[in-house]
């Protein structure tokens, strides 16, 4: 390597146009080289896997860029290792994904059967027992959430978009709705608990009060991802359709909120794919209960998010059969919020709007 | 454009005027929302103010109830600050600068469902799995780091510190805080980009005198809505840290650990009764209030570098 450059060098001139750079296959050697090297010090020593991945992780930082310091020059060795260390932290970031799936799947599945989608807990002690009352509350408590966020939401984003402008209602409007995604959930159960306390008297749960706190986490979420939406449509679309005479509420109706729909579709499922996973909010507001209840607005309800939490913290005795429990909800729950996310963005990819001009 | 609109048609009709009335009043109705948390809020919480001793927990006022949770709150926030923010950048650069092209978007949705995972679910496995993971960790720096304040110890037996909150927090902020500097990065000036890179300059100098400066205060303002995020954050902290009231601490790992104030909530909330219950709306508001100002901030600091980059 060196001798053949020095040799190219005196043959050309003495002013190398270009200084000497590793070959492209340089990062996958050292790799492999590091992984052997580590490999080899965890086998004599008896290390883990752990282990033997972290001391190849410190090999190669440190192999890189020392021959890069060698053959190129300090200013690329520096970059090589930034560059290596952009790489750890995203390997990193994705530890926690993968282990955090890896344990809610291996202790979830075996759980999973027909009894458990069709069983409530009532009357169960120990082993048996199931979900469906859970079921049945997330699903209200979230359709009742997307019934008060959706219109609303909506609706605020049209008037952002097409109403509002510039003026200082929709500036304000705007910038508070971008800091109430930020309101805590357990904020929004308080909020919840505490108008209808005010109304009904102190200890209220019911299944409503978790639809409203929900809709206070979720309306920012849906105002946001419309406002996107709507402001992507061509403004051509909406002079057409004025030139044709045709009155502004109409143009909206029916001119701009097609157009927009795949996107608001998809924002609207992401955003009950947000909530449904909320658990502070229906703890306090919504309660539990080990029946089935089909009313929003009458008694506790029950709701994935509690049953996992209840069951985990609170098992009863003996605590491996509660525990189990907890980890086949937390499957379903993380199944049902991926498998919405994913639709939800499939639609939004599959139905979009062509945007060339 | 609107306004101009209005100004020359002299009469609007019917069907605009009903139409345009309701999206303002539903624009009306989130204000009102948002003034209606900090009110019941506060109407609720203010009883609390006369709340005896075996109503909060022991403390002898509601400041003495609220100032050890705040205490957990913003240390349990400034762990996971610590931890997520160069994960973050780290991630961030990678998606935006580093990773091929075929690989940046896939990643993308990789970190946007780490975001997409519920609470509930970061709780479950951070006391069944992260925490137990870490007791030998704990040990490890309770024997070799102890002269250090954090590390006193003695490292708690179940890991249900509040350090392993911190680090579940960190996880819960990691897709936040990168969601937003990646945007902010993939909006540098490609010329600026090019400039530098035609002047001879590495990736990584590129980085530091286009990308970053550029980024500036779009990180900081990610990194304070990461802030917000895990300051309220509610079950992940409720079933990971093991909490003993009225605890001030900086030691992280042992089995002394002072309580959140959303996780004291959660915890506390069900079976509390009376001045109780208003003892815990009291401490709600006063996250409401900080969370709030954390993100007004944060915001306030976006919509101006946005003007800026605008104007």
């Amino acid at each position: 390597m060196s001798t053949q450059t020095t040799q190219a060098r005196s043959d050309r001139s003495h002013l190398p146009l270009s200084h000497p750079r590793l070959p492209t296959w340089a990062p996958r050697l050292v790799a492999a080289l590091a992984i052997a090297a580590a490999g080899l010090v965890s086998l004599t020593l008896g290390w883990g896997v752990v282990a033997w991945v972290l001391l190849a992780v410190v090999v190669f930082a440190i192999a890189l860029p020392a021959w890069s310091l060698k053959v190129e020059n300090g200013r690329a060795a520096k970059d090589r290792f930034v560059t290596t260390l952009v790489w750890i932290a995203f390997g990193t970031a994705l530890v926690p994904l993968g282990s955090l799936m890896w344990k809610v799947v291996s202790e979830g599945v075996p759980v999973l059967s027909a009894e458990f989608f069709t069983y409530s807990m009532r009357n169960v002690i120990g082993e048996g027992g199931g979900i469906y009352h859970a079921i049945i509350g997330t699903l209200l408590v979230t359709a009742g959430a997307a019934a008060i966020s959706v219109p609303v939401g909506i609706l605020s984003a049209i008037y952002l978009v097409e109403y509002g402008g510039k003026s200082r209602m929709a500036r304000t409007v705007t910038f508070l709705v971008d800091v109430m995604t930020g309101i805590p959930s357990i904020v929004a159960g308080l909020f919840a608990y505490a108008l209808f306390a005010l109304m009904f008297g102190p200890g209220i749960r019911f299944g409503f009060g978790g639809s409203v706190a929900l809709s206070v986490l979720m309306i920012p979420i849906v105002v946001r991802s419309v406002e996107e939406m709507l402001k992507l449509v061509p403004h051509e679309l909406r002079e057409a359709s004025y030139a044709l005479g045709v009155p502004k509420w109409r143009t909206i109706v029916k001119v701009v909120l097609p157009t927009a729909m795949s996107g608001i579709v998809t924002g609207v499922m992401l955003a009950v794919a947000r909530v449904m996973g909320e658990t502070a909010p229906l703890l306090i507001i919504a309660g539990s209960t080990d029946s089935v209840n089909w009313s929003l607005f009458g008694e506790r309800m029950m709701t994935l998010p509690v049953f996992v939490y209840y069951s985990y913290m609170q098992p009863g005795v003996p605590p491996a059969f509660g525990q189990a429990r907890a980890w086949g909800a937390a499957l379903v729950l993380i199944a049902i919020v991926m498998a919405l996310n994913l639709l939800a963005r499939w639609i939004g990819r599959r139905f979009a709007p062509k945007t060339g001009r | 454009m609107s306004a101009t609109a209005t100004a020359r048609r002299p009469k609007q009709r019917k069907g605009d005027l009903i139409f345009s009335g309701t999206t303002r009043l539903a624009a009306i109705l989130i204000l009102v929302a948002l003034a209606g948390v900090a009110i019941f809020l506060t109407v609720e919480g203010i009883p609390a103010l006369d709340a005896p001793p075996n109503k909060l927990g022991g403390a002898e006022s509601l400041a003495g109830f609220v100032w050890p949770l705040l205490f957990g709150t913003l240390l349990a926030a400034v762990i996971a600050l610590v931890i997520a923010t160069p994960f973050s950048l780290g991630v961030a650069l990678m998606i935006s600068h580093y990773a091929p092209r075929r690989l940046a978007q896939p990643v993308g949705y990789l970190i946007d469902l780490l975001a997409a995972v519920p609470s509930v679910v970061y709780g479950l496995w951070g006391i069944a799995f992260l925490g137990p993971e870490l007791v030998p960790v704990y040990r490890w720096l309770e024997q070799n780091l102890g002269f250090i304040p954090f590390f006193a110890g003695p490292a708690s037996g179940t890991g249900r510190t509040i350090l392993t909150a911190g680090v579940v927090l960190a996880i819960m902020a990691l897709p936040i805080i990168t969601a937003i500097t990646r945007e902010i990065f993939t909006q540098t000036p490609k010329l600026q980009e090019e400039a530098a890179l035609a002047l001879g300059a590495t990736r990584w100098e590129m980085v530091k005198m286009a990308v970053l400066p550029y980024a500036r205060s779009g990180i900081v303002s990610a990194v304070m809505l990461g802030l917000g995020r895990a300051l309220g954050e509610t079950m992940a902290v409720a079933m990971v840290l093991s909490a003993t009231s009225g605890v001030t601490t900086f030691n992280l790992i042992s089995q002394l650990n002072p309580s959140t104030i959303a996780a004291n909530i959660a915890n506390g909330f069900p079976e509390a009764t009376g001045l109780g219950v208003n003892a815990l709306i009291a401490s709600g508001l006063v996250l409401f209030v900080i969370t709030f100002a954390v993100n007004f901030a944060a915001r306030a600091i976006v919509a101006r570098s946005e003007r800026r980059l605008q104007g």
